[in-house]
């Protein structure tokens, strides 16, 4: 259906030739668009009724039992993948499971995969590549947030933390509770407004994107990456990871442009890689964890989550 | 009456300082109202998520831009 609208407003109503690389470029970004656009609006709908009745105090509560028999890395990565993310809410999330007892591994398992691992790049993933991959990502992205938190945990890192963070934790916290009792009709008024406002929020990373996906679809001749970052090049798995660092975006905006970037010839799992890396390692992110941790902290966790990208892409590489 | 906007200054934060004021407007109240965006006095609210609305040092919602009514009900 997509595509028939595509197919209308590009050979039409603006009658261009289908062979040009402008009209491919333009299609590309027209189907695209609406596909994404829909899904989207779709997931944050859904994300939106999960997050009313399963809010994050709840989360917190369920990690902080204390016989989760060692899964609890395991557990709190689940959790993080299926509890939407907000950036602006992470530090007070970071010390709100701190004070609540939860160690800071398992605190660091939560966040890592929560950007990684989130509804809207599932469905993007399913609707643009098919069950196989989606299923392969969200379990390696559940798979790092596990092993990095259980392998900082092992390090005993805490001290490591900011001092004003430390002397938070000497608090006791009194539990605040928001006993929600509205039934599903009475929250859907909420539920709306929030949706429409991570809409806003993401959409201008979804044209961003779409729009550099369209750009390589259309004027970057199939096998042009190969040359460079082929099967070939061993290199290439390190070497995107480490470009992806310094970009930020979020999975809505990257999965256009590495739907591109694998139809040109980019294999499969250093295109993950990238993506991982640009989502989950960020600048803007390490200097928001720089006003909970000390430097050596953010170096380690980022070497490890990078190190842990690096080898997933191998290994994806090899199966997909 | 002291009402405190806690969040780091996204957009969700602004628009909820900007509810609470239109719901003081409404109801004819005036109120001592503050937008905290110092991490370590939001953490010393133990809220989970911003933004978060503080009524007499009482935290009344956290993690959602509350409606104008609503504000108007928790002013009451």
């Amino acid at each position: 259906v997509f595509n028939k609208i595509a197919d209308i407003i590009v050979y039409d109503w603006l009658s261009l030739d289908a062979q040009t690389h402008l009209s491919q470029s333009l299609h590309f970004f027209i189907y695209d668009s609406i596909k994404i656009g829909f899904l989207v609006v779709f997931v944050i709908f859904l994300m939106g009724i999960v997050n009313s009745y399963f809010p994050v105090d709840k989360v917190r509560e369920f990690l902080n039992q204390k016989k989760l028999h060692g899964l609890e890395h395991l557990l709190a990565s689940l959790l993080g993948a299926v509890t939407p993310f907000c950036s602006c809410s992470s530090i007070p999330l970071f010390i709100g499971f701190l004070k609540g007892g939860i160690p800071l591994g398992v605190t660091l398992s939560f966040l890592i995969t929560s950007p990684l691992v989130n509804e809207i790049a599932v469905i993007l993933f399913l609707g643009i590549f098919g069950l196989k991959v989606t299923l392969v990502y969200a379990l390696a992205g559940i798979l790092v947030g596990t092993f990095v938190g259980y392998f900082l945990s092992r390090l005993q890192l805490e001290d490591y933390l900011e001092d004003w963070v430390l002397e938070q934790l000497k608090q006791k916290i009194a539990h605040a509770k928001f006993v929600d009792e509205r039934n599903f009709v009475e929250r859907l008024p909420d539920i709306k407004a929030e949706a429409v406002d991570t809409f806003k929020r993401i959409i201008p990373y979804i044209i961003g994107g779409v729009a550099i996906g369209a750009f390589i679809h259309g004027y970057i001749p199939t096998g042009y990456f190969e040359s460079y970052m082929g099967r070939d090049n061993i290199f290439a798995v390190p070497i995107s990871t480490v470009l992806a660092i310094p970009m930020y975006s979020n999975a809505s905006g990257v999965i256009p442009v590495i739907q591109s970037l694998v139809a040109k010839g980019i294999p499969m799992g250093t295109a993950l890689s990238f993506m991982m890396a640009v989502i989950g390692l960020s600048l803007p992110e390490a200097l928001l964890l720089k006003k909970v941790m000390k430097l050596k902290l953010i170096l380690i966790y980022f070497a490890s989550v990078a190190v842990s990208i690096i080898s997933l892409g191998y290994i994806f590489n090899f199966i997909l | 009456l002291k009402i405190k906007v806690l969040g780091s200054g996204c957009k969700k934060c602004v628009n909820l300082e900007e509810n609470v004021r239109q719901a003081l407007d409404q109801l004819g109240k005036t109120a001592d109202l503050e937008k905290v965006e110092d991490m370590i006095e939001i953490s010393n609210y133990n809220v989970l998520k911003t933004p978060a609305l503080v009524i007499d040092e009482k935290v009344v919602s956290s993690g959602k831009v509350n409606s104008v009514e609503e504000i108007k009900t928790f002013l009451d």
